[in-house]
């Protein structure tokens, strides 16, 4: 692999990532007037993040059974309302322990 | 109506963001794991993180690089994974303080991310320049950072660890979505609607080989359509009051 072809993908990937970003923010300066999408775009960012948890975080770790504590434990630590700096490193020990656990028996 | 730099609102911006930017310490230190692990330089895999500042995209594109993919496709893969920033920008637009010229809204726009879009949508009232950029500020230093650590440790450090911070990342999207949905039943049913929505697509045949970009952006399309229908928000004209409402 040669790095002036690495650093070219690289400002590709930066390009095709700010252009989603900017786009509708220079494009979109007026208020959008229809509820309808108001409520939509309102509901956006629970429906994306949603998604982009489950099902993939039963594949983020080493297997399936300590992703799934890594899992309980996250879901636990927020609805307790916990800052995302404990869920995060609560759901991260949960997993390494499970793992050693695991390893062990 | 507001001066052009605001010390406190960007002081409250930083308070914001700070948590966002030690989470994003474990995963971007993974990443730059990854890619040192690769073959990339230390310096190239925090200049990744600092010119894409995403987590999803890069760490596709990365791999792609390191597997000595074709431009085109490294380009592809990385867009329609940040597709979904698009519907993100759209919504935040809509909470921006008017006065904000272009300029300062073409700085934004390359700090919203996935935590930091959350975090200002559940924030009341009007979006201000200063504030935004204060959000942003700890992020990209966490961002970055983790990056460079990784990049740095990369080869010693036990392997359970690298593992087991893997989770991170949709450990903190658990913590950003779960308390606003155990208070409203709109949001609980949004967010279960398009996980339903995106196993669907990820576990019948059908659907093969659709990227997981694609997938998030027709979750997120149906899930959030259905919701709006069902439980429409009422008009305020009072932009403040619009975010307590339903919650």
């Amino acid at each position: 692999m040669k790095l002036e072809r690495a650093f070219l993908a690289i400002i590709l990937m930066a390009l095709v990532t700010y252009i989603p970003r900017v786009l509708p923010i220079a494009i979109f300066q007026k208020e959008i007037k229809s509820s309808y999408i108001k409520s939509f775009l309102h509901y956006v960012p629970f429906a994306v993040l949603g998604s982009l948890t489950f099902p993939d975080i039963f594949t983020s770790t080493g297997n399936l059974v300590s992703a799934i504590c890594g899992t309980l434990m996250a879901l636990w630590l927020s609805f307790r309302e916990k800052s995302l700096v404990v869920v995060a490193i609560g759901a991260i020990l949960t997993v390494y322990i499970t793992e050693i656990i695991l390893i062990i028996f | 109506m507001k001066k052009n730099f605001n010390k406190n609102e960007y002081l409250h911006g930083l308070k914001r963001g700070y948590p966002i930017a030690l989470g994003y310490i474990p995963v971007s230190f993974t990443f730059g794991l990854m890619a040192a692990s690769g073959g990339l330089p230390v310096w190239m895999a925090v200049f990744i993180s600092f010119t894409n500042l995403t987590s999803a995209g890069q760490f596709a594109g990365t791999n792609l690089i390191l597997s000595g993919a074709g431009y085109l496709e490294i380009t592809l893969t990385t867009f329609i994974i940040n597709i979904r920033y698009m519907l993100m920008s759209l919504s935040l637009t809509q909470r921006f303080d008017k006065a904000m010229p272009l300029s300062k809204r073409m700085i934004i726009a390359y700090g919203i991310t996935d935590e930091i879009f959350s975090v200002a949508s559940m924030e009341r009232g009007i979006l201000t320049y200063s504030f935004l950029l204060g959000l942003i500020t700890g992020p990209v230093f966490g961002w970055t950072t983790g990056t460079f650590l990784g990049a740095l440790i990369c080869t010693s450090l036990p392997e359970g660890f690298s593992s087991a911070m893997g989770i991170a990342l949709y450990a903190m999207f658990i913590a950003i979505i779960l308390p606003p949905a155990k208070n409203s039943k709109p949001v609980m049913i949004i967010v279960i609607l398009s996980v339903a929505i995106t196993c669907i697509i990820k576990y019948v045949p059908l659907f093969n080989g659709m990227s997981s970009g694609f997938r998030t952006i027709i979750a997120t399309i149906i899930g959030a359509g259905i919701g709006a229908y069902l439980f429409p928000i009422k008009e305020e004209k009072d932009n403040s009051k619009q975010k307590g409402e339903e919650a």
